[in-house]
């Protein structure tokens, strides 16, 4: 850290060049940004807005544009697959978030202890986040053929029952779900196991000298001090969830979407309408109601957690 | 829970237990969730006869479904096409981001926390929401079909500048000095005394930005119609269509594409685990 004395020094010392130097640096920095600032701009933030703008416009078979106004949202509302894909959506989420959190944090806790055994163990349970998407949901399709995939054939030994794992539309989404868990568990683990090096040892010390179990432990101390990890966890899922940046990839390569629509999560409907049908001002319209969801799901844990902090006095 | 103490309620024999105990869950844990990757292995190397047998270790193994891929399918093409995008996409990716980086963490200029911000805010925007306009855009630039329109909307992603900002504002701020000093600019300075000084996250960023663009999937789907630009994941999913029922070609391709990024992770795996483990927060 400078010293207010150096720094004093040093303004008197710059004197007069002060003022260009000053430019200069702010040339220097907006010059720096610039690449990515644009980049950002024309491949992320313009198709943001684009994306409100498209929705108002219809796409024919030639390219061409033409003004429809809400009809778009219109035919939205009355299109019982928008609703399906809405509902599919709000499913996947609501069965993906917790069902991370448990085992990020499970696996987290299994693994905290800081030796060799429990490095080679977070590196096994962390390997299937660095494999492909399309190469993950071409192996547990391999695993749950029907009948003979290895997995299937498990299930019915237990005695679950011959079902289908992806061809009932009852557990499709639910197999799905397992799927992402598998890919992305290991790297919540990692956030989680992050979040618990930050929670000083004192407090587990002094729990235990006043004779606090293990689960006692757990509950009055991890889980509170890990609030700020928490909301974090939640919210990133959760906004992946909905958005579909793991679901997009599995669902196109294991259902596209099917049995019956069952898979059919919001975006992979916008694709299909967009890319199957061409029907990109409709698919822009869903797209900007997706965008809006999301803008809610994150507002409302911003409320809920006043902005994200957290007081770790209380 | 950590048993690194002995438990009052416990004797000593008893943490043992507890502990062996432990391990022999968490062993078994692992080796489930490694399982899928091990099946994909295995019958790569079984013959199609055997695809369907319940044994881990093929009885006849084979590198024939190996031999098929690589020289029945253009997968040696997919292989070559991915590879330039990611490594495209990594260099740029990286000179981009360690500039912004540095100018968001150490320069001084009106607006730079709002820039900051706005650029954090994009974190949290994920390709397939913007997928259709964006799809348009680059259309409208004539880079349908083409390693630019594969290589270019890559290489822009909040996460790395963010975490490369972080990094710069962990420096003390005495490196910049000595060469100020000596009358560098701050392109000097950014070019011999930041970027050697950022190696270590810049090898980890360069395989995390690899790894993802090697097992992008949507994007080039999207913009690549062209079997000649397609990418080995675009490869596999098609190879799907092709040979429904043929799993040993698929699981000996699917190994093909994920072996190198699992190789990568073996050799990696601390600066992979580490830099996404701090990403959490902070």
């Amino acid at each position: 850290m400078t010293t207010i004395a150096e720094t004093t020094a040093r303004r008197r010392h710059a004197g007069r060049a002060r003022l260009s130097a000053k430019h200069r640096e702010w040339i220097a920095g907006y010059l720096f940004v610039l690449p990515d600032a644009l980049g950002l701009l024309v491949f992320l933030g313009v198709p943001m807005a684009l994306s409100l703008v498209l929705s108002v416009f219809e796409v024919n078979g030639f390219g061409g544009y033409s003004f429809v106004g809400g009809r778009n949202y219109l035919r939205m509302w009355n299109d019982p697959l928008f609703w399906k894909g809405a509902r599919v959506t709000a499913l996947y989420a609501i069965m993906l978030v917790p069902l991370l959190y448990v085992c990020g944090l499970g696996l987290a806790l299994l693994v905290q202890r800081t030796d060799r055994f429990n490095a080679v163990m977070r590196s096994m349970f962390f390997a299937p986040h660095m494999v492909s998407l399309v190469v993950v949901a071409l192996v547990w399709q391999f695993m749950v053929v029907d009948k003979i995939g290895v997995i299937s054939r498990l299930t019915a030994a237990l005695d679950m029952g011959g079902f289908s794992f992806l061809g009932d539309p009852n557990f499709a989404l639910i197999t799905i779900v397992l799927v992402s868990v598998w890919f992305l568990m290991g790297f919540y683990m990692l956030i989680f196991l992050g979040g618990l090096q930050d929670i000083p040892r004192q407090y587990y010390e002094a729990a235990m000298i006043d004779g606090a179990g293990p689960i006692a432990r757990f509950w009055f101390i991890t889980l509170p001090l890990l609030k700020p990890t928490s909301f974090f966890v939640v919210m990133v899922s959760m906004v992946a969830a909905v958005a579909g940046a793991q679901a997009f990839d599995i669902i196109y390569v294991m259902t596209k979407g099917g049995p019956a629509n069952a898979t059919s999560v919001l975006i992979v409907y916008i694709y299909q309408q967009a890319f199957g049908f061409g029907a990109f001002g409709y698919a822009a319209a869903m797209a900007s109601i997706l965008v809006v969801a999301l803008m809610l799901v994150t507002g409302v844990f911003f409320a809920l957690t006043r902005g994200g902090r957290f007081n770790h006095e209380q | 829970m950590s048993s690194k103490r002995p438990q009052p309620y416990f004797s000593r024999s008893q943490v043992t237990l507890v502990r062996g105990l432990w391990m022999v869950v968490t062993a078994i844990l692992a080796f489930m969730t490694l399982f899928p990757l091990l099946w994909m292995v295995s019958i790569a190397f079984k013959p199609a006869a055997e695809s369907f047998s319940s044994n881990l270790i093929p009885q006849a193994p084979t590198l024939d479904n190996f031999i098929y891929v690589l020289t029945g399918v253009p997968f040696i093409r997919y292989m070559v096409n991915s590879f330039l995008v990611s490594a495209t996409v990594t260099i740029v990716a990286l000179f981009f981001h360690t500039m912004a980086g540095y100018a968001l963490a150490r320069l001084r200029f009106p607006g730079r926390e709002i820039l900051f911000l706005s650029i954090f805010s994009t974190f949290l925007v994920s390709l397939p929401v913007i997928i259709v306009p964006l799809f348009v855009i680059v259309k409208a630039m004539g880079m349908l079909n083409s390693y630019v329109g594969l290589i270019i909307p890559a290489i822009f992603n909040a996460f790395g500048i963010f975490l490369l900002r972080q990094y710069y504002l962990s420096l003390p701020k005495e490196i910049e000095e000595a060469a100020r000093i000596d009358g560098a600019g701050y392109w000097r300075i950014y070019w011999s005394v930041i970027l050697p000084l950022s190696r270590p996250i810049m090898s980890a960023l360069a395989i995390l930005f690899f790894l993802a663009n090697w097992n992008s999937f949507l994007w080039p789907l999207t913009i690549t119609s062209d079997p000649n630009l397609w990418v080995v994941q675009l490869g596999i999913a098609n190879f799907k269509s092709q040979y429904s029922a043929s799993w040993n070609y698929m699981m000996a391709a699917s190994t093909i594409v994920a072996i190198p990024t699992l190789i990568l992770f073996v050799i990696f795996q601390r600066q992979i685990m580490d830099s996404l483990k701090t990403s959490g927060l902070k």
